[in-house]
């Protein structure tokens, strides 16, 4: 209201004190948020070597922060933590790609077909929360500690993630559009081309990052406890050799590795929601 | 001016009222100068060209910006934050009215700080719904209104809380044409029968003549009071009579020709040599 | 719930009704239905080892849990999911609506808060044990600080965002800061933390189930792991049957309690929709 329909005209012309002045404001804004920001993570490391150094934490299970880093800094020199990396990575990228195949394509056809949306209504609303977890050891047995069995639980968890998000996304197509092209006798195919891929396209985004968190979760998960190769495994060896530091450390890098999978969706989400504006419920997990 | 002896104190005064933006690109003189009263009782329309920074003067008033220099004063105390005797009524009704209450639930939340009884409250709302022809959209929720319904839940909210000034900032833009008449109709029925003080801000030229008993003519930006106008016409109005009257077209193509006055920035202001 | 119009609705005729109640049931059980009755034939066909026929699981669902293992079992696990999603909840919301009203405080912690958030929950479960021993508390104190953050972090999110139009009006109309608090921001930003709490919910199911499982000998989650070692297939199947239904328990519970809170919203979306 304020900007559109009362935007003064400018009456003097750009005085450079003034808008220099504008400007060292909002710089001064962002950096007391960056200062702010950092400020908060150096009092969390401080609070982090302070807790065992004085005995608040048993040191021998809470290692200090700067012995933490210290050991991260060795991690990264360790080709095999490197291949950690790659493994998990791995079972992640492969999960998530098969979860997104078939959820795409089942998602798209019973999106299409009111009928079938209507006949698997509730047993997507029954089988989806179920917890991925539950079927561990049904993927142990049937396939015994291996990468199969952690895919199994990856794909079933981030499968419903975008299930749902392509269902809602194929529902949404706005009617006056989909007539618009009925009435410019356009096919089926194209109709779908040129008006429901693009409708669904930002949901389908959205859903990709939620199931990429999943993913990269249950994929960790399935390291730990399936004894499947990877970070999560790393930690658990960690674990019972009693070396906390690496234990803490891996913890930070799992930590990491999930604020770049996130960020990096968030971006890809908002590059396709430029243009569209959405009304879309958020489903996790 | 000599001052009578009757006449009363004006309840609002804003004198030399002057307000700065600065953004990226430079100053922006929003309000250059602006002064102007008002008495209790009065019906005050303030039109101008778009751009002119009527929100701003509004926002002002109100109490939710502070200007740059110049004095707001309401019932003779100087107004530096919202002020709690001052209503105000929005343009985005939808923004304005809260979702989660419905309609009796959002004229009842400024009153419950009013320190009033429940019977007093209810009276009071129950008294505003029937006022602007609600009373039986009391349990529903807003955006199960139409525009022009809303906005009366707006205009109701503003009664019911019994404010010593009014201030609209341009209410019926956002409405359709035969709702904005019905509407227009009601602001004057509670301006006279509850003699409330009105301020109303509109780019509509004939609503601000039909509706008010002064006009405010704002220049272009950096604004100034370019003229203020006394609507002659007789207090009962209507929409068909009044304005086809003779003096309304008179009055009308007067404030009509200021406008495009200010647009093209040809009136001068006074104190002020022409370049 | 309709919208406001002029034009009448007649109620519909009865024999239309008991018609349009059996159409529901058939899509409601007819795909269930069918897929169980595959899968029974399947099984007594080529009997696969993992996968029992669904008469089966039943007669073990029926054996397993309903009797002592469902009080000395089930119910502590249910009590303690209970009681970390509530703890969640109720910290979650309250501490983020301080820090999200606080702009300093936001600035200060919200970097360090994205970040716990980012760790995958299950990894914090043998770091936690370890500091607090492999006890109840330890199960509580697991689900608490995985489920938090999603909580934590749309709440500072939702009562800072609140529209500047609304906080207007409750200024012109001279409404205190407390009144604001509860008629303004939380209720404008209840859609946002209803979406935090969902999240909230499915990780703690996930931390309950993992936790007992690999750290600790009593709950639903180790009598799973017990069967699947002791190869009792029917019976690990009617425990991942029951974790199923808990699941679907859980999201029914959240669809009434989000139903309800967030009727306005859902009205609003409507509205927008038509």
């Amino acid at each position: 209201m304020t900007a559109t329909a009362d935007a003064p005209v400018i009456a003097t012309p750009a005085t450079p004190r003034g808008s220099s002045h504008f400007r060292r404001q909002r710089r001064l804004r962002t950096l007391r948020k960056v200062v702010l920001g950092l400020a908060g993570i150096a009092g969390f490391l401080a609070t982090w070597q302070l807790l065992p150094t004085l005995g608040v934490v048993n040191p021998a299970y809470f290692p200090t922060a700067t012995d933490t880093i210290a050991q991260l800094s060795a991690l990264s020199r360790d080709l095999e933590f490197w291949r950690n990396v790659g493994r998990t990575l791995t079972s992640w990228a492969l999960g998530l790609l098969i979860a997104t195949v078939l959820a795409v394509v089942l998602g798209t056809i019973i999106g299409l077909v009111p009928f079938l949306r209507r006949a698997t209504h509730t047993t997507v609303e029954f089988l989806r929360p179920i917890p991925s977890v539950a079927l561990i050891p049904l993927a142990i047995l049937m396939f015994g500690y291996q990468l199969q069995a952690a895919l199994l639980i990856i794909v079933f968890a981030s499968f419903w993630q975008v299930f749902i998000q392509v269902l809602y996304g194929v529902a949404d197509v706005d009617a006056v559009a989909r007539d618009t092209a009925r009435s410019y006798g356009l096919s089926r195919g194209a109709q779908i081309r040129s008006v429901v891929f693009p409708t669904a396209l930002p949901y389908l985004m959205t859903g990709l990052r939620l199931a990429a968190t999943v993913a990269l979760i249950l994929a960790i998960t399935a390291e730990m406890f399936m004894s499947v190769p990877g970070l999560g495994r790393a930690i658990m060896i960690a674990r019972e050799s009693g070396q906390w530091t690496t234990v803490y450390a891996l913890v930070i890098v799992t930590g990491v590795l999930g604020l770049l999978v996130n960020i990096g969706f968030r971006a890809i989400e908002r590059r396709s929601l430029a243009w569209h504006q959405s009304v879309r419920g958020e489903e996790v997990l | 001016m000599p001052e009578s002896r009757s006449a009363a104190k004006p309840l609002l005064t804003v004198e030399h009222l002057r307000k700065v933006y600065e953004s990226s690109t430079g100053n922006v003189e929003a309000i250059g100068d602006i002064s102007f009263q008002m008495n209790a009782g009065e019906l005050v329309c303030i039109v101008g060209p778009s751009g002119c920074g009527k929100t701003t003067l509004l926002k002002c008033i109100a109490g939710l910006l502070r200007p740059t220099s110049g004095v707001v004063e309401l019932e003779g105390k100087r107004v530096t934050g919202p002020p709690p005797n001052m209503a105000l009524v929005f343009q985005e009704y939808g923004r304005s009215l809260y979702p989660w209450l419905t309609v009796r639930g959002n004229v009842d939340l400024p009153l419950k700080h009013k320190k009033l009884s429940r019977a007093e409250r209810d009276r009071l709302i129950d008294d505003a719904l029937v006022a602007v022809g609600l009373d039986h959209a009391a349990k529903s929720y807003p955006w199960q209104l139409s525009g022009g319904m809303q906005q009366r839940v707006a205009i109701a909210r503003a009664v019911a809380y019994e404010p010593e000034v009014l201030i609209m900032d341009e209410p019926f833009a956002a409405v359709d044409a035969q709702t904005r008449a019905d509407l227009e109709d009601l602001v004057r029925t509670l301006h006279r029968e509850r003699g409330m003080s009105i301020l109303f801000v509109t780019h509509d030229i004939d609503e601000s003549v039909y509706l008010g008993e002064r006009v405010v003519v704002l220049s272009k930006s950096p604004t100034w009071v370019q003229e203020d106008l006394s609507i002659d016409l007789p207090a009962e109005r209507d929409q068909l009579v009044t304005r086809a009257l003779p003096r309304f077209t008179e009055l009308r193509t007067h404030v009509y020709e200021q406008i495009q006055r200010a647009k093209r920035g040809e009136a001068v202001r006074p104190g002020v040599t022409a370049a | 719930m309709t919208l406001y119009t002029s034009t009448v609705v007649t109620p519909r005729k009865p024999s239309r009704v008991w018609a349009k109640i059996g159409e529901n049931t058939a899509y409601a059980l007819g795909l269930p239905i069918i897929l169980l009755i595959i899968w029974g034939i399947w099984s007594s066909i080529s009997p696969a080892l993992f996968f029992p026929s669904p008469l089966v699981i039943a007669e073990a669902f029926v054996e397993t849990w309903i009797g002592p293992a469902f009080v000395n079992d089930v119910l502590p696990s249910l009590a303690r999911l209970g009681i970390s999603i509530v703890l969640a909840v109720v910290l979650g919301i309250a501490a983020g609506t301080v820090i999200g009203l606080v702009r300093w405080l936001r600035e200060l912690l919200e970097p360090i808060f994205e970040f716990f958030r980012a760790v995958p929950p299950p990894v914090l479960i043998p770091i936690v044990a370890v500091l607090v021993g492999a006890n109840d508390t330890m199960k509580v104190v697991v689900m608490v600080t995985g489920a938090i953050w999603p909580v934590l972090l749309n709440t500072i999110e939702g009562v800072r965002s609140t529209d500047s139009v609304m906080t207007e009006t409750a200024q012109s109309f001279a409404i205190t800061r407390s009144e604001r608090l509860r008629f303004l921001v939380l209720p404008a930003a209840s859609p946002r933390i209803m979406t935090g709490v969902r999240q909230c919910l499915s990780i703690a199911l996930i931390l309950m189930v993992i936790s007992e499982m690999f750290f600790s000998s009593s709950g639903l989650g180790y009598q799973i792991v017990f069967f699947q070692r002791n190869y009792l297939i029917a019976q690990m199947w009617s425990g991942i049957v029951l974790l199923g239904l808990i699941g679907v328990l859980l999201a029914v519970i959240f669809g009434f309690v989000e139903r309800r809170v967030l009727r306005w919203y859902h009205g609003v979306k409507e509205v927008e929709r038509a």
